[in-house]
């Protein structure tokens, strides 16, 4: 089998404030439809958020495991507040599933029993590798603005040392995290009485410039790229340079159309400029970038051979 | 009581001694590359300078902390070792880190350096701070902006080492070595290579109407009017419309200053260590004012006194200042 085809599909965790419906609809949909080999579940963003979701939590495990698919539990990026840390700290008391960790309250909890490391935890470099995989780190998602030339060198330190490697291919980048709510901030709140006011955002809620040119939206505490991240035509050299696993972000479009289009590309199946022109036409009008990859600007488009 | 030490920005040789010279108890600076999260033109040190400043500093009872404290890229490791063990053979206190794969290097090749926790590591709880002092034997963590005063008292209880707070300057809104808003817009990054808006992005373009508007990379970060004076386009200090807010707002914070010279004996009392002076950017005559009044104050309040601050709104950014998450859970 080629490589690509042994690549596996990953569905991050949900960044947004989707309600309980729309998560139980939607996690149906990836079970019965979605080309996904792995699933993050779990609140990464906000605290606050996390109780709507905890009771569908094992249902939803449930209905993914039955699917074929790996879940994995994925922690919170911010832990300050003692109910954060509670959380890691049960999240790390995990037995049976994967956990990913997000900050390093959660490497403290976990001590050297298996984990992965999230893309928040700034596992930036060879050496950072090293030692997280001597404390029991057996995945590493990258952080989203690597460059492919520092993603290729940490992918090979990774592979020599038996971890798997991911990198985000779809969806909105997470450019910061804040202690603040600028969800909250926008309608004139604050953070402990937020009204949870970023459930009206599915997709995040857009910021434009003086001059009504997109730049950036807002979830909760984190602020997004207004771009959508898409990796398609650099699947290739990802896959040769050593990643194992490829992240889908979700947004509020067709994820499972989404993932079929990568795994068909993946597999040969679908021409890469059919594939990619499938993900623009479920995708409407949002602008695709992959800068940080090329070392450019991250909201940038730039042109590959591939698709040129 | 303990006795918090006023650590001071070092971003030139001049500011060092100036810095020293005001009553600095410890100065912080890097070198001029992208192992420092002030990678600015202009600014930091040659190994040099880094010499002759230790040698300053020492002779009048000042340390000298090196910022090492961004995140190497895959395949670049070495420019941080490097300077790693150039710091140390050239005599400095401590080194300020952030990224794990350099706190191992530095904990195992420079046992006898104290090890200080760089903000950009966003320790933000004693599970994380402690991971870091078990690990590498991290003396002191630098917390990030984002706790208030009795959550920096609780987090002070938990942990094993000392604890340093900022104390005035820029405000930086989001978790500190977190962010990659410039390098969104900019293609250079805060975290990997020292730039936070770099100013050879950064144009102002004057309108017909006489209104300035400032731009970082070709995007608009914030409109002036003729008589307001423009302020540097910082991306998460800018002026932005929401679906329902199409008349513009400061979207993540106004352009403000940190200053908690009026919280300076309760920080104290909740156990803080050290407090920290951003403004590695800023002038020498910023240096003197800000430190010098420090220095009062932090003497005041040691000697029993109550602390006279002097007016330093003048040098704030935007000539705004706020207490920001210290005061309140309500900036949240």
């Amino acid at each position: 089998m080629a490589v690509r085809e042994m690549t596996k599909l990953t569905l991050g965790p949900i960044a947004y404030h989707w309600s309980a419906e729309t998560r139980r609809d939607f996690y149906a949909r990836i079970a019965d439809e979605a080309p996904v080999d792995e699933v993050y579940l779990g609140e990464v963003i906000c605290s606050k958020r996390a109780p709507f979701h905890e009771p569908d939590l094992s249902t939803t495990i449930e209905r993914l495991e039955r699917a074929g698919k790996t879940v994995i539990l994925s922690s919170l990026a911010e832990v300050m507040l003692k109910r954060e840390r509670k959380a890691m700290e049960m999240l790390c008391a995990t037995d049976g599933l994967e956990i990913e960790i997000n900050n390093a309250a959660g490497l403290f909890a976990r001590g050297r029993r298996p984990h992965r490391l999230g893309p928040f935890m700034n596992v930036y470099n060879e050496a950072t590798i090293a030692w997280m995989a001597g404390q029991g780190a057996t995945h590493v998602c990258l952080p989203g603005e690597m460059p492919a030339t520092a993603i290729s060198v940490a992918a090979q330190a990774a592979r020599d040392l038996g971890l798997g490697v991911e990198v985000q291919v779809f969806g909105r980048a997470s450019l910061a995290v804040s202690a603040r709510c600028y969800h909250a901030r926008a309608h004139g709140r604050t953070k402990d009485n937020c009204g949870f006011v970023c459930e009206k955002d599915p997709d995040g809620m857009p910021l434009r410039t003086a001059d009504d040119r997109p730049i950036l939206r807002v979830n909760g505490i984190q602020t997004q790229s207004e771009s959508y991240v898409d990796l398609l035509p650099e699947t290739e050299r990802l896959v040769a340079d050593g990643v194992t696993h490829l992240r889908l972000m979700p947004q509020a479009v067709n994820m499972a159309a989404v993932a079929s289009a990568f795994r068909a590309a993946l597999d040969g199946r679908l021409a890469l400029s059919d594939a990619e022109a499938s993900l623009r036409d479920l995708c409407g009008g949002t602008s695709f970038s992959n800068g940080f990859y090329h070392g450019r600007a991250g909201y940038r488009r730039i042109a590959s051979a591939a698709t040129a | 009581m303990n006795t918090a030490e006023l650590i001071c920005p070092a971003g030139t040789p001049a500011a060092l001694r100036t810095a020293v010279d005001a009553g600095a108890d410890a100065v912080y600076c890097g070198f001029q590359d992208a192992t420092n999260a002030r990678n600015f033109p202009g600014l930091n040190f040659t190994p040099e300078e880094l010499r002759e400043s230790v040698a300053y500093a020492h002779a009048k009872g000042a340390k000298v902390l090196l910022t090492l404290n961004t995140y190497p890229p895959a395949g670049k490791v070495d420019l941080w070792r490097q300077a790693a063990d150039t710091g140390a053979r050239l005599g400095i206190d401590a080194f300020i880190v952030a990224d794990m794969g350099v706190a191992d290097y530095v904990a195992r090749s420079h046992r006898g350096i104290r090890l200080h926790l760089s903000v950009q590591a966003a320790a933000s709880s004693p599970e994380a701070i402690r991971y870091y002092c078990e690990h590498f034997g991290v003396k002191r963590v630098v917390l990030p902006r984002i706790l208030t005063i009795p959550e920096i008292r609780e987090v002070r209880k938990e942990v094993p080492c000392e604890i340093e707070t900022f104390i005035f300057g820029n405000h930086g809104l989001m978790v500190e070595g977190r962010c990659s808003l410039t390098n969104y817009l900019t293609g250079q990054s805060t975290n990997m290579d020292g730039v936070c808006s770099p100013a050879s992005d950064v144009e102002y373009t004057r309108h017909d109407d006489g209104s300035i508007s400032s731009q970082l990379a070709g995007f608009t970060i914030d409109c002036f009017g003729p008589d307001e004076k423009a302020g540097y386009p910082t991306i998460c200090k800018g002026r932005y419309t929401a679906p329902h807010r199409s008349e513009g707002y400061y979207a993540f914070e106004e352009p403000v200053s940190l200053n908690l010279s009026r919280l300076l004996p309760e920080l104290i009392d909740a156990g803080v260590n050290a407090f920290k002076i951003e403004g590695r950017q800023r002038s020498k005559s910023y240096v003197r004012e800000v430190v010098s009044a420090f220095r009062h104050a932090v003497d005041d309040i040691r000697a029993g006194r109550s602390a006279n601050v002097a007016d330093l709104v003048a040098l704030t950014e935007g000539q705004k200042q706020t207490q920001g998450a210290f005061e309140t859970k309500k900036w949240r």
